[in-house]
């Protein structure tokens, strides 16, 4: 029992960092329609900047909050610099897929460059506390970084449905022509879209550093599986990618630790199982909408 | 009082050009229709009036130039466009709707504003929580008209309000617009195909052929006009 409880918040904790850069992916998708690939790499990056603050002398909490701004800024630079360049959100979807996974390359490699390749240790953000919860000893971290997500959730919530900026974002991603006749100005409201993601994504940075441990490869296999959690969600629902994150994150650890012949070796596919039984009965994904509207 | 005013205007897509030396001009207070067959050069003449293509030519509103400037700006100088196909957002509510039409107004005059055209459109107030989207296509346009009124524009453009509405719609649309030019003394151009009912709300109007005008004048002068009786009132 006791093990079982500890595997639950396991995979829940792995499901919240699959959650949350999922996320990430959700929001760019839903407002510019693109799948950026280099969504893992660039919050690798941010991270690697946050543990150069560490190691100054800042705290890491405070590191990881300076990485989130930072991602903000290199996201929407992102946007500005190639994605508008390309043709912005008339720009041909695959040059943008092609250019995501170059960037994904080049920070992969540049962060190899500049920061090495040995993992680096990173302490964790909430400390190495542990609560007892149902006989099992659970790690503050892991609660931590549940609180994390609900809060995200939350303010996610409260910006798109409360506020003016929630509301241009949503008009941008419904009707883009129409929004900018109303007066949004679309390529900057497109810049906070993807700054907004960025600064996301390198919270699941932060969070997988200190899960196990800072690397210039940590965010592949988490990148992965945001998209299968985005792709189980149904892509265009921020809670999907959520409940998807989670999801997946408790099947790969019970799975994984109940069943025998699914051993370390075979990790990754109790996830991408589970996605594809979803999507042969619901090929929208579990909250996805199938298109609305009439013709 | 010359509102609008448009001169040599030329545009196009890439290399097509699809206008070439248009000249119109609306006074204040004034509908204007714009007749035209399909591929005329209507929808083109209003993308360019409201910045969503390039254009050269002049055109100024208030004696202020107009080209050159981007959509989201031009809406700030009084111009509001409901481009062909209503131009709602699905996904939002008619509520959500309304709030993005207002979005260059301050907060405290949008829930007035919303409710003087839920008087107007008593189907929006009905229908206020729901996806615009999953609407009628007479209540999506009347959804669009209020949504561009929302911005409180001195200059309202109009593309094809008639588009894919059943005939009693369609006069119910024009008979608003009507109300509205004659209460608010909003300025309206409207480019239609449509002849019958734009000429029946319109003081004047201009014939649009291959991207030039051919004939303009009253609505009456057009009404009896040979030409545009064949070609546009079927009679």
């Amino acid at each position: 029992m006791q093990l079982f409880i500890q595997r639950i918040f396991d995979g829940l904790q792995s499901g919240a960092i699959y959650a949350i850069l999922a996320l990430a992916i959700v929001i760019i998708f839903r407002a510019s329609g693109m799948l950026n690939f280099a969504q893992g790499e660039i919050a690798m990056f941010t991270t690697f900047v946050a543990w150069n603050l560490f190691d100054v002398g800042l705290p890491w909490w405070a590191a990881s909050v300076a990485s989130l701004l930072i991602g903000f800024v290199v996201g929407a630079v992102l946007y500005r610099l190639l994605i508008v360049r390309l043709g912005g959100t008339h720009a041909n979807p695959l040059a943008v897929v092609m250019v995501t996974i170059g960037l994904f390359l080049m920070l992969n490699d540049g962060a190899g460059v500049i920061w090495g390749t040995d993992a680096k240790p990173v302490p964790r953000v909430f400390g190495e506390g542990r609560v007892e919860l149902f006989g099992a000893g659970i790690a503050v971290q892991v609660l931590g970084i549940l609180a994390v997500l609900g809060l995200l959730v939350v303010a996610f919530n409260l910006l798109f449905q409360r506020t003016k900026l929630g509301l241009a974002l949503r008009a941008v991603t419904s009707n883009q022509e129409s929004a900018a006749l109303a007066g949004i100005k679309v390529t900057t409201t497109l810049m906070v879209g993807w700054g907004l993601a960025a600064a996301i994504g390198s919270l699941a940075g932060t969070f997988t550093a200190s899960s196990v441990a800072l690397d210039k490869n940590m965010m592949q296999v988490v990148l992965i599986y945001a998209f299968a959690a985005a792709t189980l969600g149904g892509f265009d629902s921020p809670l999907g990618a959520v409940v998807g994150g989670l999801l997946i994150g408790l099947v790969s650890e019970l799975v994984v630790g109940y069943v025998d012949i699914v051993g370390p070796d075979l990790r990754l596919l109790p996830g991408f199982l589970l996605v594809l039984i979803v999507l042969l009965v619901r090929p929208q994904g579990l909250f996805g909408t199938a298109k609305v509207g009439r013709a | 009082m010359t509102l609008l005013s448009v001169r040599h205007l030329s545009a196009g897509y890439g290399p097509v050009q699809v206008l070439s030396d248009l000249e119109l001009s609306v006074d204040a207070g004034e509908i204007v229709v714009v007749l035209g067959a399909n591929g005329a050069g209507k929808t083109t003449t209003l993308r360019a009036l409201s910045g969503m293509i390039p254009a050269k030519g002049e055109v100024t509103l208030h004696g202020e130039s107009l080209l050159g400037r981007k959509p989201e700006d031009l809406v700030r100088m009084g111009v509001a466009h409901v481009p062909q196909g209503r131009g709602t957002f699905p996904e939002l509510t008619v509520e959500e709707n309304l709030r993005v039409g207002a979005f260059t107004r301050a907060a405290d005059e949008v829930v007035a504003d919303m409710d003087r055209w839920f008087e107007v459109f008593p189907r929006l107030k009905e229908r206020i929580h729901q996806a615009a989207g999953s609407m009628s296509g007479g209540e999506q346009q009347m959804l669009a008209i209020a949504r561009a009124l929302m911005s409180r524009p001195t200059m309202l453009l109009l593309d094809e309000p008639s588009l894919g509405l059943a005939p009693l719609v369609t006069q119910d649309v024009f008979e608003r617009i009507q109300a509205i030019n004659a209460e608010l003394g909003t300025t309206v151009l409207v480019v239609e195909q449509n002849a019958n009912l734009a000429l029946g709300i319109a003081g004047r109007g201009y014939v649009l052929e291959t991207g030039t005008i051919v004939a303009s004048g009253t609505a009456e002068q057009l009404r009896s006009d040979d030409v545009v009786r064949r070609a546009y009132l079927g009679v």
